[in-house]
C-alpha cells in the first residue's frame, strides 16, 4: 500500500473529478448529471484520503471528512432525486433543455 | 422661585383638543366636536385669566418693574455648550397680555361657530384646526427662544393656510390659501435668514441672553454686528430689517399685504379670531418683543414706522371702495395693524419716551376685541343674508336687534369715539405720533377720519339704507344664542376693556407709565372721526344715488383705490411675466435637459447594457454550472498564480 506514490492516486482522482465535469457540463439527463457530481465528490474524497495518509498518517481527520462528505453526498441524492421526480411530474421529461423557462 | 409651570397646560390643552379631535372626531365626535373644542379652551382661557391676574396683580412685579420670567425651560437641540434651541415658556407683560387676548377671542368664536358652522359637513375638521391655531398662536406668544418663535410662526403659517382652505371645494377658496401660504413663507424666508443674522453675531438663539447682548454698547456682540455692514448697511439693521419683514408678511403690512383681503374666504368666524384678532397681530407682537434690540437701531424703525403708516393709509383708502363686507373688515384690520406698527416705530425704549410702544400693545389689545366683534357681527349678517356683498344687505337693524347694537358699539370703538375701547388706545398711539414725527401723525388722524367714515358706510349699508328684501323677513331668526352670546360679551368687553390701566401693565421697560387723556389733544381727532361718521350718515343712512355721483366724479381715483391700487396687478405682473419668463422657464428647462437628461441617459445606459448581457441568463443550469465552474478556475488562478 505504501508503494503507490501519492501521484497516482492524485491522477486517479483528477481524472475522476473531469469525467464528472465533463458528464455534467454535456449530459441532459438530470439523472446523469446526479450521477457525475456523485463522481465529482468521489473524487474529492479520494483526495482527502490520500492527503490524510499522506501528510498526517497519525491523525483521522481528513478521513472524518470523507464520512461527513459521502452523509452529505447521501442527503444531497434524496433532495436531488425528489426535484427530478418534480420536474418529470410537471415537464413529463427529466432533460434540464425542457425546463428553461426561467430565463430573461 | 415661580409656581407658573402650570401654564404649559395653556396651550397643550388646544393640542389635545386637536389630536382628539382631528383622529376621532369624524367617527365619535361629529355632533360634540364643538363641545370638546370649546371646553378645552374654557379651561385654557380660566388658565390664563388667572396668570394674568396672579402676574399683573400679585408676583410679576418687582420694585415696581415688571419682570421677564421663564416659567419653563426645556432644551430641546444643543449644539454647542451656549447655543441651544430650548423650548421654553417666558412670562412678562406683552406675552401675559397676549395669552388672554388669543385664548378670550379664541373662545368667543369657538362658542359662535357652535351656531355658526352648525351641520357642516366637516364640523369636527374645523374645530380641530381651530385648535391647532390656537395652540399656535399660544405657543408662539410664550415662546422663550427665537427658534421656538419661528416654529410655532410656521405652525400658525399652515393652520391659517387650513382654515382659508376650509371650503376646498371652492376653487377661489383654494387658490386664497395657497396665496396666503406662499406670501406669508416669502416673508418667512427673510425672518429665517434675520433670525440667523442675529443669533449669528449674538451666539444665542435665547431672547433673553440675546436682548440683552445686542442692546450692550459695550458688548462684543454688539459692537460686532454694528461695524460689520453689507451694502453699506450695517448687519444689526438688516437683521432686524429681515426680521421684520417677516413679521409684516404675517401682519399683511404694505406690499405683503396681498394675501388678507382674499383670506376673507375661510369661515367668517376664523376670519375673526386669525386675520382680525390674533394671528395678524404676531407680527406686532415680534417687532414689540425684539424691540429693546430695534430701539438700538434708528434705520430698522424708521422703516417698521414708514411700513407701518403706508400701510395704515393704503388700506383706509381701499377699505372705502370695497362692497365686500369682509374685504372692508381686513383693510381695516390692515390699517390697524398699520396703527400698531408705526406707533412702535415713533417709541423709544423705556419711561415717558415708551408711550408708542404702550399705545401700540393697547391698540393690540383693544383692536383684538373690536375686530373680533364687528367680524363676528359681519358673520351673522352674513349667515342671515347668504351673502357677502353690501348691495345685498339693508335695512337689517330691525331684523338682527342685538347684531345691530353691537356692530355699532364696535364701530364707535374702530372710529375712536370715547369712551369705546378704541378712543383710548388710539389717543395714545396718536400722541406719541405728535410728539415723534409730525407727518406720521398727520397721516394717523387723516386715517382716523377715513376710518370712521368707512365703518360707518359699512354700518349703514348693512343695517340702514334701503328696506330689507322681502325674502329675508320671514327667513330665520338672528341666529342661535351661541351666535348672540359672544357678540355680547364682546361688546361689553369693547366697551370696557378701554378703562384697564394698560400704561400700568404693559410698557416697553415693564415700569409703571403715566398717561392723561388731554381733551385738547383729542378734539381734533374725535372731531374728525365725528365730521367723518356724519358724511358716512349723508350718503349712506337713505338710498340714494349720491354716492353713484361721487364716485363717478372721482374717476381715475375711485377706480384706482376700487382695483386695490392695482397692487394685485403689479405682483402678477412681476410673478407671471418676469419672474417665470425670466427664471422659472430657464429653470425648467435646465431641470428637463440638463438634470433630467443626465438621470435618462444612466437610465439608457444600464438598459442597452442589459439588453446585451441578458443573454448570459438563458434558463438552462448547465450555462449557470459552466459559469461558476469558470469563475472558480479564474479565482483559483487568480490566488494561486497572480496573488503574492
Amino acid at each position: 500500500m505504501n508503494d503507490i506514490p501519492l501521484t497516482h492516486i492524485l491522477f486517479l482522482s483528477t481524472a475522476l473529478f473531469f469525467i464528472g465535469i465533463y458528464g455534467l457540463f454535456t449530459r441532459r439527463n438530470m439523472i446523469t448529471m446526479l450521477m457525475s457530481v456523485e463522481l465529482i465528490l468521489n473524487s474529492v474524497n479520494i483526495n482527502f484520503v490520500a492527503f490524510n495518509k499522506w501528510l498526517f498518517p497519525n491523525s483521522l481527520d481528513g478521513i472524518f471528512f470523507t464520512i461527513f462528505v459521502i452523509t452529505i453526498a447521501a442527503a444531497e441524492a434524496a433532495v436531488a432525486i425528489a426535484i427530478i421526480i418534480n420536474l418529470y411530474r410537471s415537464h413529463h421529461s427529466i432533460d434540464v433543455e425542457d425546463a428553461s423557462e426561467l430565463k430573461y | 422661585m415661580n409656581h407658573y409651570s402650570y401654564i404649559a397646560f395653556i396651550p397643550l390643552l388646544p393640542l389635545a383638543s386637536f389630536l382628539v379631535l382631528g383622529i376621532f372626531g369624524k367617527k365619535y365626535f361629529k355632533t360634540f366636536a364643538g363641545i370638546v373644542g370649546t371646553t378645552a379652551l374654557l379651561a385654557s382661557t380660566v388658565l390664563s385669566l388667572y396668570t394674568a391676574y396672579r402676574y399683573f396683580m400679585i408676583d410679576g412685579k418687582v420694585n415696581g418693574v415688571f419682570q421677564k420670567m421663564i416659567a419653563l425651560k426645556y432644551t430641546w437641540l444643543q449644539f454647542s455648550p451656549s447655543v441651544s434651541i430650548d423650548m421654553g415658556i417666558i412670562l412678562d407683560p406683552i406675552a401675559v397680555m397676549m395669552l388672554v387676548v388669543v385664548t378670550f377671542v379664541s373662545l368667543m368664536v369657538h362658542v359662535f361657530s357652535l351656531g355658526y358652522m352648525k351641520g357642516e359637513e366637516r364640523f369636527a375638521t374645523y374645530y380641530a384646526f381651530l385648535s391647532l391655531f390656537t395652540f399656535s398662536m399660544l405657543g408662539l406668544v410664550l415662546s422663550a427662544n427665537i427658534f421656538q418663535i419661528y416654529m410655532f410662526w410656521e405652525l400658525v403659517g399652515v393652520s391659517s393656510f387650513l382654515l382659508i382652505g376650509y371650503y376646498f371645494e371652492k376653487p377661489s377658496a383654494v387658490a386664497a390659501a395657497k396665496k396666503a401660504f406662499i406670501v406669508t413663507r416669502f416673508a418667512d424666508l427673510g425672518f429665517l435668514i434675520g433670525i440667523l443674522i442675529l443669533s449669528f453675531y449674538s451666539g444665542t438663539l435665547d431672547f433673553g441672553v440675546l436682548i440683552q447682548k445686542l442692546t450692550t454698547a459695550q458688548s462684543p456682540e454688539f459692537i460686532a454686528i454694528s461695524t460689520a455692514s453689507f451694502l453699506g448697511i450695517s448687519m444689526l439693521t438688516w437683521g432686524l430689517i429681515l426680521v421684520f419683514i417677516g413679521g409684516a408678511g404675517k401682519s399683511a403690512m404694505f406690499p405683503l399685504h396681498i394675501w388678507l383681503p382674499d383670506a376673507m374666504e375661510g369661515p367668517t368666524p376664523v376670519s375673526a379670531l386669525i386675520h382680525a384678532a390674533t394671528m395678524v397681530v404676531a407680527g406686532v407682537y415680534l417687532v414689540a418683543r425684539l424691540f429693546p434690540v430695534f430701539s438700538f437701531d434708528g434705520a430698522a424703525l424708521e422703516v417698521v414706522t414708514y411700513v407701518g403708516a403706508c400701510s395704515a393709509l393704503l388700506a383706509a383708502i381701499i377699505a372705502c371702495t370695497q362692497t365686500d363686507i369682509k374685504r372692508v373688515l381686513a383693510y381695516s384690520t390692515m390699517s390697524q395693524i398699520g396703527y400698531m406698527m408705526f406707533s412702535l416705530g415713533v417709541s423709544k425704549y423705556g419711561g415717558e419716551k415708551g408711550l408708542g410702544y404702550m399705545a401700540s400693545m393697547f391698540h393690540l389689545f383693544t383692536h383684538a376685541f373690536f375686530k373680533s366683534l364687528l367680524f363676528l357681527g359681519a358673520g351673522a349678517v352674513i349667515h342671515f343674508v347668504h351673502s357677502n356683498d353690501m348691495k345685498d344687505m339693508g335695512g337689517l337693524r330691525k331684523l338682527m336687534p342685538i347684531t345691530h347694537i353691537t356692530f355699532l358699539v364696535a364701530c364707535l370703538a374702530i372710529a375712536g369715539i370715547p369712551p369705546f375701547a378704541g378712543f383710548f388706545s388710539k389717543e395714545e398711539i396718536l400722541l406719541a405720533a405728535f410728539n415723534a414725527n409730525k407727518l406720521i401723525y398727520g397721516i394717523a388722524v387723516f386715517t382716523s377720519a377715513l376710518t370712521a367714515f368707512y365703518m360707518f358706510r359699512l354700518y349703514f349699508s348693512i343695517f340702514w339704507n334701503k328696506e330689507a328684501a322681502i325674502n329675508h323677513v320671514h327667513h330665520h331668526a338672528e341666529g342661535t344664542w351661541s351666535m348672540k352670546i359672544p357678540l355680547i360679551v364682546l361688546a361689553i368687553c369693547v366697551i370696557a376693556v378701554g378703562f384697564l390701566p394698560i400704561a400700568q401693565l404693559v410698557t416697553s421697560d415693564g415700569a409703571a407709565l403715566e398717561t392723561h387723556i388731554d381733551l385738547v389733544f383729542s378734539a381734533l381727532p374725535v372731531t374728525l372721526a365725528i365730521v367723518g361718521i356724519l358724511v358716512a350718515t349723508l350718503l349712506y343712512k337713505k338710498a340714494s344715488t349720491l354716492p353713484d355721483t361721487i364716485e363717478l366724479g372721482l374717476g381715475v381715483f375711485y377706480t384706482t383705490a376700487y382695483r386695490k391700487f392695482y397692487i394685485d396687478e403689479i405682483y402678477l405682473f412681476i410673478t407671471k411675466k418676469i419672474i417665470f419668463n425670466l427664471i422659472g422657464r430657464p429653470a425648467a428647462w435646465m431641470d428637463k435637459n440638463i438634470v433630467d437628461g443626465f438621470i435618462i441617459l444612466l437610465a439608457n445606459t444600464t438598459a442597452t447594457i442589459s439588453e446585451k448581457i441578458k443573454g448570459f441568463q438563458s434558463g438552462k443550469v448547465q450555462n449557470y454550472a459552466l459559469y461558476f465552474f469558470g469563475g472558480v478556475i479564474g479565482l483559483a488562478v487568480l490566488f494561486i498564480y497572480l496573488w503574492n
